[in-house]
């Protein structure tokens, strides 16, 4: 049976590979899913405390976070298709327009 | 009367106004009417004044008239306020009564000229601030008019500004003036700490207050102090050594400005501010002794550089030089109604004198080399027996108005009572000026007037006299010039002659009154008796007699060959006085060359490197250098934002875990 420093050590190492996974990869789908990863492992972390706790507030939260993200998908794939309709790649380092 | 003091001043005011704002547009009709009519009326006003004035009793022939409180800071409280009392009485006749002819000259002489609204709005400027000197009722009003007489001289001088040597000369008189402004302010400010006050009515009370209780000793450094401040003042403003450098390159101005300013008035308004603060004079003899000794030397060697020039304006501007020195030199002898009765009579021979050579100068169509010039007296007959007159006064002949009023102070400088010796030095040298005087003016008729002509056949033609708008106020002054001088008959004569009063020494008897009081009580009486004082003025008159023989020996009889052969024999002294002792060169070597070099290290080196360059420009440049490294943070990659975004988060993770 894995107790609760197993959950937090799984949410921790989700969140690294999704930092990592953000600041590493050039696809910028993959970036999206790199965020989605980091989102989840913080979900993870909270329903983890909300169970050992028995405060509903953490699975409450979890919540918000989900529709927050599913929102930001959306918005982001949006923008997403209308960039690569401009530069014909979803090479991240291609878009370095807004600079000095 | 006394309510209307204000109007003197105001009228020229106005007239500056509108020929200002709108002469251009007035046309040269209404622009001579507003010009001449206001200082009219001011003369007038003046007129009734001193009406009033004489109705009183002697010792209470003052009006004051405030108009209102000027400043109030600390203990310093002064107001525009004026004082009319016998001696700002006939400042303000002479200003505006030899004014008034001068402008209606002038309408005559700057007919041609396009900016003829632009004179006669100076012109009445002048005035303006003329009256506000001599009618003020304190020091800082008297300072205000003092200042505002510069700023219409310089503009005046450089009146025809498009040639540089113009501009150059106005823009000389106002740096030198303000150099004696400078010592002119020293004095108000220690006079100031020392009585309390600025006003007239305040400061000679006081002063007489403090010497009669002790507060304030005879000849007290402070008070010598003062008195010598306030006279460098006037040495720039009338033109004394070691400040009288810019009254003769301020002949380039047009004549009647060189007849007004540079003669009658603004250039005496040292000598009035000085008769003014007579008591202060009175009791700080080492001031007079200083006074008169510049002023003797003045009257010499203004006297002596006027011998040799051919320019017929600045030999009238070397002689207004002279004089101003024996008008000094009467106040430094303590006569100062003696001083104030040459500055009057002065101011109607030199005004005509100047406004003459103006007549001769438009004949010559605008040529003043008297080299040129020759037998003009048959062309010009008007011009030529009022300028003689005139130059007769000058000269100190009887019974013309210069004898008296030369006279006068010469015979008080030798029996100067608080330096007898130096009086009688004085007195020698004012002498031998008087006959140089004589000499270099009848130089300046027989070049002009006699012989025969020496200019082109041009000019010749075009020799005619001058019209009535001009020649009128000629004989005006003329007349004036020979009886002006008896309004101020010395007393012997004036006993020979059957009891003749000595008019204006009467008049202004009661302003220096106390200053007689002091001396009668604490100066060695110098007792003078008749038959000296009969040799003194007959040593006037020889004196004057050799130097217009001489004149007419040199340049009548041999005019066509001995001054030539003087000026080779005597070459250096030739050389040396006719560049006027290379003074101006002394002080463009000594002064104006190392402050200009000064003024362009100062703009070029401290200005425009350190404070330009390192001061405004270096802040600039530095953020320019850093930012152009900053913003290269921002390369425009999402994951760079995002590293940095992750080391953050970790430092303040560590430093709430750690803390």
């Amino acid at each position: 049976m894995a107790g609760i420093n197993e959950y937090i050590i799984l949410a921790c190492i989700l969140f690294g590979l999704g930092v990592i996974g953000f600041l590493t990869r050039r696809n910028a789908l993959i970036l999206f899913m790199s965020v989605e990863l980091m989102l989840n492992s913080i979900n993870l972390m909270l329903v983890t405390f909300s169970a050992s706790r028995a405060d509903m507030g953490g699975q409450v939260m979890v919540l918000f976070i989900f529709a927050v993200a599913a929102a930001e998908v959306a918005v982001g794939l949006a923008i997403l298709i209308c960039l690569f309709k401009h530069m014909k790649s979803v090479d991240i380092n291609k878009f370095d327009l807004l600079k000095w | 009367m006394d309510k209307y003091i204000f109007l003197i001043p105001l009228f020229p005011l106005v007239g500056f106004l509108i020929n200002g704002l709108f002469g251009k547009r007035l046309g040269k009709g209404v622009v001579s009417f507003i010009g001449c009519m206001t200082i009219a009326f001011s003369f007038l006003v003046a007129l009734f004044i001193w009406k009033d004035l004489l109705s009183l009793e002697p010792e209470q022939r003052v009006f004051t008239q405030t108009l209102w409180e000027w400043m109030s800071v600390g203990g310093l409280k002064v107001d525009i306020s004026f004082l009319i009392d016998p001696l700002s009485m006939l400042m303000i006749l002479v200003v505006t009564g030899v004014g008034f002819l001068i402008h209606v000259y002038s309408t005559g002489y700057m007919y041609e000229d396009e900016s003829y609204w632009r004179y006669f709005a100076y012109l009445n400027m002048f005035v303006f601030f003329m009256a506000m000197l001599v009618l003020g009722g304190n020091y800082l009003v008297m300072f205000v008019g003092w200042e505002g007489v510069g700023l219409a001289s310089y503009l005046l001088i450089g009146f025809w500004y498009q040639e540089m040597d113009n501009a150059v000369a106005g823009k000389k008189a106002f740096v030198v003036n303000r150099i004696g402004d400078f010592g002119f302010v020293l004095g108000l400010f220690l006079m100031f700490w020392t009585f309390g006050s600025l006003s007239y009515q305040d400061v000679f009370p006081r002063a007489l207050e403090l010497f009669e209780h002790g507060g304030l000793s005879f000849n007290s450094p402070v008070l010598v102090a003062i008195c010598l401040l306030l006279f460098v003042g006037a040495t720039g403003k009338s033109a004394q050594i070691p400040l009288y450098v810019w009254l003769p390159d301020a002949m380039a101005g047009p004549t009647p400005v060189s007849a007004l300013i540079h003669a009658a008035t603004m250039v005496t308004a040292g000598v009035y501010m000085v008769a003014r603060t007579n008591v202060l004079y009175t009791l700080a003899p080492t001031a007079l002794l200083v006074v008169a000794s510049i002023a003797a030397a003045t009257a010499f060697f203004a006297a002596t550089m006027g011998v040799l020039q051919n320019d017929i304006k600045k030999v009238l501007a070397y002689s207004t030089v002279s004089q101003l020195g024996y008008m000094f030199i009467g106040v430094g002898v303590t006569a100062y109604w003696a001083g104030i009765f040459h500055l009057m009579t002065h101011a109607f021979f030199k005004a005509c004198l100047f406004l003459c050579s103006g007549s001769v100068i438009h004949a010559m169509g605008g040529d003043q080399d008297m080299r040129h010039m020759g037998g003009l007296a048959k062309k010009m007959p008007i011009t030529y027996i009022t300028m003689l007159v005139a130059t007769l006064a000058i000269a100190g002949l009887p019974p013309f108005a210069g004898f008296f009023s030369k006279d006068e102070i010469l015979g008080k400088a030798f029996s100067f009572a608080y330096y007898p010796v130096a009086g009688k030095i004085i007195w020698f040298i004012g002498t031998v000026g008087a006959g140089i005087t004589a000499f270099y003016m009848f130089r300046l008729i027989f070049m002009t007037f006699h012989g025969e002509f020496r200019g082109t056949e041009e000019q010749r033609h075009h020799l005619h006299e001058s019209p009535p708008t001009m020649t009128v106020p000629l004989i005006i002054l003329a007349t004036l010039s020979i009886v002006g001088g008896w309004l101020g008959i010395p007393e012997i004569i004036g006993r020979a002659l059957g009891h003749v009063p000595n008019l204006v020494e009467g008049f202004l008897e009661p302003v220096f009154e106390h200053s007689h009081n002091i001396l009668s009580a604490h100066a060695p009486h110098v007792h003078v008796s008749e038959a000296v004082e009969w040799t003194l003025m007959s040593t006037s008159v020889v004196v004057a007699i050799i130097g217009i023989s001489l004149a007419y020996y040199i340049y009548m009889v041999h005019g066509k060959d001995l001054p030539q052969k003087l000026a080779e024999k005597y070459a250096f002294h030739y050389q040396v006085i006719y560049n006027k002792y290379y003074v101006d060169e002394i002080y463009e070597f000594l002064i104006v060359l190392p402050i200009y070099y000064l003024s362009v290290f100062f703009w070029k080196v401290v200005d425009a490197f350190f404070i330009d360059g390192i001061g405004v420009n270096g802040p600039a440049w530095l953020v320019k250098r850093l930012s152009s490294g900053a913003r290269l943070v921002q390369n425009g990659y999402v994951q760079t934002y995002g590293t940095f975004m992750l080391i953050g988060l970790i430092s303040i993770l560590c430093f709430f875990i750690y803390r």
